[in-house]
């Protein structure tokens, strides 16, 4: 069984005692107090606490007395101090000590946890875990990576042999082949698993407000800015950022990206403090980057440090074998989401799907799952259900063919046809009631 | 068993009702909006400017003995414990009663620009939090499930919208 991490909390005032104690209890740590130096030191045995939080001003043996008591039985215990004052010389005084770190009261709760979490995982890397090492060995997939084909079961041995060596990776495919998937698979499956995984959709942002996404901006820096906010870089600090459309990125934003992905330093929008983020950098892209750098829309040496270990996805008309599989996944992913119960899809219905050649990849077939299983009125999806097929309907030349089109389309029918009965037409979609008010709200329905 | 979403200075019913039909809908529970008159001025801190949540919990667990179930209070009040400089909610482990404040899970509080969807969607993310730990759930490691801690508006964010399976089997099989 894993050990739990132990933190003692020493503080003279009992009410700061116990709001620590019930903050960190919901995280699961074996927790301790003691109300005096004194206190703390007849607790402390070598080994016994991971982290010890430790208020500065005392009475009796001060924070500082006790921090060079403790560290002189165990040199390894980190030890956090907390003050109402800010003072500078102590600080440094307390760093000199061997404190890990140093926070003033009242303290912002991202700060504190982060503090605590920092602390507790460098000790756990300076004695190895070994535990959390085999894990890395097995091979975790998100939900909807899935893929019977040889070319499939080459990408997965790929994952597995890029995931845990810590470097920079390209993902290149066709749109709509899972390449957010293979990112997030990548990162399940390396050290940083337990820190998050963002995601920056670089193409669907213009530049000005890529900037304050990516690097975030302190409060008052522009208009509306009443706040300060995180960029996604420090949001990814202990994990990994993944970078879609990096082709898509302009040339200025090309800089500052060399920059941050090389110095893993960066300054907020606005701010002056350069803020130090640990993170692994996987990008993403369906557009021929070599043509671009030849072309001098993309920056060469960006190329090369993005461009370390590149992943190419085969298109879904690559290996066909695939599309079963996935549309067995899709359509039991769909039951239980609409509460369906459909049993699978007629042999024509497979047959046709085998022979279409999925412009739109994996995405695609999804949707037409999705689609078929909102519509489908039997016990198997059949051909007719499918989008793509001439005589089902909706599929106007020039009308929005999006799935969401359809629904929004398609349950504005409904509820048009039974006067916004909203029982009865949540009954004829066979979703419940709140699915339905969900729906409308979603996508703005009004009584015609 | 039930859960009584309380709502304690907030006045947005239609909100509430929309977070019952959501809860209901999540989870094996039938959420009841339960209204109760009470003063909890004494847990203000004018220095902070802020409320002190654990004093309130505190304020109804004796009010709410009769009631069988958890006790979801949703308050506009910015709270706060000693020592932090606010949260977003407190539960008691294992226990009955559990507080979300709305505050700072509105987009206005961090820019000027209003988003009730994405509010609609922190507070239900934070309300199944706060009742997880009621139901004895600890904090999750999987950035998926609803039960990572958040300590910043961006984690609430980025965190998912509802339980693992793990926890979700947990919050099954609690009492």
């Amino acid at each position: 069984m894993k050990k739990q991490d132990s933190i003692l909390i020493v503080d003279d005032e009992k009410i700061v005692r116990e709001s620590l104690f019930h903050w960190f209890e919901d995280e699961g740590y074996n927790l301790d107090t003691a109300e005096s130096g004194e206190a703390a030191l007849k607790k402390f045995n070598k080994g016994k606490y991971d982290l010890i939080l430790l208020d500065m001003k005392m009475p009796g043996m001060n924070g500082l007395e006790l921090l060079t008591k403790v560290k002189e039985i165990d040199k390894d215990c980190f030890v956090i101090l907390i003050t109402a004052y800010a003072s500078v010389p102590t600080a440094i005084q307390a760093l000199k000590e061997g404190a890990f770190d140093y926070v003033t009261k009242p303290i912002d709760p991202d700060e504190l946890n982060h503090l605590v979490k920092n602390a507790l995982e460098q000790k756990k890397l300076k004695s190895e875990n070994e535990e959390l090492k085999s894990k890395i060995e097995e091979l975790i997939l998100p939900n909807n990576l899935i893929g019977e084909s040889i070319q499939m079961k080459k990408i997965f041995e790929l994952i597995n042999t890029v995931a845990p060596a810590d470097t920079t990776v390209m993902i290149r495919g066709e749109s709509g082949t899972g390449k957010e998937l293979v990112a997030k698979a990548i990162h399940l499956n390396s050290k940083r698993k337990y820190f998050p995984i963002i995601t920056v959709n670089c193409g669907a942002l213009p530049d000005s407000l890529l900037e304050s996404e990516l690097f975030g901006h302190e409060k008052g820096s522009f208009t509306g800015a009443h706040y300060r906010r995180k960029g996604k870089f420090e949001l990814a600090n202990g994990g990994t950022i993944f970078l879609d459309e990096i082709g898509s990125v302009s040339q200025k934003m090309q800089v500052d990206l060399l920059r941050v992905i090389e110095s893993k330093k960066f300054n907020r929008v606005g701010g002056n403090d350069t803020v130090e983020s640990d993170f692994r950098v996987i990008t993403a892209t369906n557009e021929q980057l070599e043509e671009l750098v030849k072309q001098n829309k993309f920056r060469e040496d960006l190329y090369y440090r993005l461009n370390v270990f590149t992943l190419f996805i085969p298109p879904l008309r690559e290996r066909k074998e695939d599309i079963l599989v996935l549309a067995e996944f899709f359509l039991k992913k769909y039951n239980s989401l609409m509460n369906k119960g459909f049993k699978g899809l007629t042999t024509e219905a497979l047959n046709f799907m085998q022979k279409y050649e999925w412009p739109g990849n994996v995405r695609e077939l999804e949707n037409a799952i999705e689609r078929a299983v909102v519509i489908g009125k039997n016990e198997l999806i059949t051909v007719n259900d499918l989008p793509f097929h001439p005589t089902a309907g909706y599929m106007e030349d020039n009308a929005d063919k999006s799935l969401s089109a359809l629904e929004k389309k398609y349950i504005q029918k409904t509820l048009t046809e039974n006067s916004w009965n909203i029982s009865r037409s949540a009954d004829i979609l066979q979703i419940d009631r709140v699915t339905l008010y969900n729906k409308i709200n979603k996508y703005g329905l009004k009584k015609i | 068993m039930n859960i009584f979403i309380v709502p304690l200075k907030f006045g947005n019913l239609t909100l509430l009702k929309k977070l019952s039909e959501t809860i209901s809908s999540l989870m094996k529970y039938n959420a009841i909006i339960q209204k109760i008159n009470t003063d909890i001025e004494y847990t203000f801190s004018v220095e902070r400017g802020q409320y002190y949540s654990t004093k309130i919990i505190e304020h109804f667990t004796a009010l709410t003995g009769n009631l069988n179930g958890k006790i979801l209070l949703i308050t506009e009040a910015d709270l706060y414990v000693p020592v932090l400089t606010f949260i977003f909610g407190e539960a008691q482990l294992n226990g009955k009663h559990c507080i979300v404040s709305v505050r700072r899970l509105h987009e206005e509080f961090y820019t000027e620009k209003s988003d009730e969807l994405l509010l609609f969607e922190r507070i239900v993310k934070e309300s199944l939090h706060e009742l997880g730990h009621n139901f004895g759930l600890l904090h999750c490691r999987d950035w998926e499930c609803v039960m990572h801690s958040s300590n910043s508006i961006e984690e609430v964010d980025i965190k998912g919208d509802f339980y693992c399976k793990d926890c979700f089997s947990k919050i099954n099989t609690a009492k």
